[in-house]
């Protein structure tokens, strides 16, 4: 005897309903302002190197694991204010919060920086928020997502200084970074307010702009009630420097016994036509999570891999 | 030999030749770092119990346990009966050993007791249970609001949510890892 699957299905109707209703108050969020909606292919030969994020491959291409480097190609090309909600493809990523086929909000303007990309989250949240009805009693992270701006912001070494019982700089030393935010800091983060963690150490932005001596990346990421949002940086201009910390990441994905991916050079190519730049990816589905109060990534989609 | 990717709740792996049981498991990855498996374990033969991450380079090895068919017979005081029924030699499991698995302990059911140097420390049951459903609320068809899903209590005691149209007396199959409702057996 099979499976209920049509059960399984229809008990997620409440969440997938506010989902959609989410989905299109984003949409109207950057309508509104004038953002041009775009479409770039899922099946690329190009995509951002980087260490720990794998692609699928299909024959001699990949599905993205981001937009990333095609809305580039296109602020290079002279727009100036784009945003796409699409499909994005990891492997190996399954968990609470994880799908190995997820849906990402990327956003992208022209001469800004990472700080006024983090007011547009502000304004997007909370007008999307507004807009499918959200009360502030309703449920506490409804509550969170209702918090009138600006939100909380907290470098990436006082993070680690107030949460962690490790330097950053020791962390980074012996390779313990990515699990000190993981287990001791992000479980503190965005739970009385949403928080923008930011200025993260180079080695934590393979794609972004680096300041004071190359050392602080204009990077940061949105944590609402622990969960990690988005993340959005002051975008990488100069096409040497991103050559070379894309073969950077191409040695340590070797050295991990990783499988190589072909250098972008059409997206190196166009990179110094690109302006002072800042942009986003922000995860869909765990926006859903939040709006619809659900501690799995399973509730808010139709279709996990397990259901198919 | 397991890598990190298998790592799930009730995996049994061996950690410095003892046998460990996978009590909690989270997969966590921020941001652009590198993925992490953070597993509460538990020692199956002294019932320590600590957290550990790992990544995905890590493997292991399978728990090195023994299966032993056996027949669950009573539970008293917390002891938990089980019965070869070639040698009629019984056994007996406290709660900490039986775990999750009590919730589906049918009369009579037929288990793999896991030995470990011959002592036992836990039982595997069969994936699937067909249980009777002994507590429903009617359904209150067109409710569409809160007809999604609702609460159940089986014979042996479990609670779980299933879908509406289920009622007290049907049978329904149980898959006993999740603890989850699978489908309706009609009978």
């Amino acid at each position: 005897m099979s499976e209920d699957y049509s059960w399984k299905l229809a008990a997620k109707s409440e969440s997938l309903f506010l989902r959609a209703k989410m989905v299109q108050a984003i949409r109207r969020f950057f309508v509104d302002q004038d953002f041009l909606e775009v479409e770039t292919p899922l099946l690329v030969f190009e995509q951002a190197v980087e260490v720990n994020v794998d692609a699928v491959a299909v024959g001699d291409r990949f599905l993205q694991t981001s937009p990333e480097l095609c809305m580039k190609r296109l602020l290079a090309a002279g727009y100036r204010k784009i945003f796409q909600i699409c499909k994005c493809f990891r492997q190996n990523e399954r968990g609470a919060r994880h799908l190995p086929e997820f849906t990402m909000l990327e956003w992208y303007r022209a001469n800004a920086d990472y700080k006024d990309i983090m007011t547009d989250c502000e304004d997007l949240i909370i007008s999307v928020a507004g807009g499918i009805g959200l009360k502030k009693t309703s449920f506490s992270k409804a509550r969170l997502l209702l918090m009138e701006k600006p939100w909380d912001r907290i470098t990436v070494e006082e993070a680690f200084q107030r949460y962690a019982k490790i330097e950053v700089s020791d962390a980074l030393g012996n390779g313990r970074f990515d699990e000190v935010l993981a287990c001791e800091i992000e479980p503190n983060l965005g739970i009385e307010r949403p928080v923008f963690l930011y200025d993260y150490p180079r080695e934590h932005a393979s794609l972004a702009h680096c300041r004071d001596d190359g050392d602080i990346a204009e990077r940061f990421e949105l944590y609402i009630a622990g969960i990690e949002i988005a993340n959005g940086f002051s975008e990488l201009t100069d096409p040497d420097e991103q050559r070379h910390r894309f073969e950077e990441a191409f040695r340590q994905r070797k050295e991990k016994g990783y499988t190589g991916y072909p250098m972008p050079e059409k997206f190196l190519e166009t990179l110094h036509q690109m302006p002072p730049s800042a942009g986003i990816a922000l995860g869909v589905d765990r926006l859903a999570m939040l709006f619809a109060d659900r501690q799995t990534i399973d509730d808010v989609v139709a279709f996990t891999p397990e259901l198919l | 030999m397991y890598t990190a990717s298998d790592l799930r709740k009730g995996l049994r792996i061996k950690i410095d030749n003892e046998p460990y049981i996978v009590t909690e498991f989270n997969f966590v990855k921020p941001g652009k770092g590198q993925a992490l498996y953070r597993c509460r374990l538990k020692n199956m033969v002294n019932g320590s119990q600590f957290e550990r991450t790992f990544r995905s380079v890590d493997v292991f090895e399978e728990a090195d346990l023994q299966e032993k068919k056996m027949q669950y017979l009573y539970q008293e005081e917390g002891k938990y009966c089980f019965m070869d029924n070639d040698t009629y030699e019984q056994i007996f499991l406290n709660e900490d050993q039986i775990g999750d698995a009590k919730n589906f302990l049918l009369d009579n059911i037929e288990v793999e007791v896991l030995l470990f140097e011959n002592r036992p420390l836990g039982i595997s049951l069969p994936n699937f249970i067909d249980v009777v459903v002994t507590k429903a609320e009617p359904w209150a068809r067109g409710d569409s609001v809160s007809g999604n899903t609702k609460p159940v209590t089986v014979q042996t005691g479990y609670q779980l949510q299933v879908p509406p149209f289920i009622e007290e007396g049907e049978m329904i199959r149980i898959d006993t890892r999740s603890g989850e409702y699978i489908t309706r057996v009609k009978g």
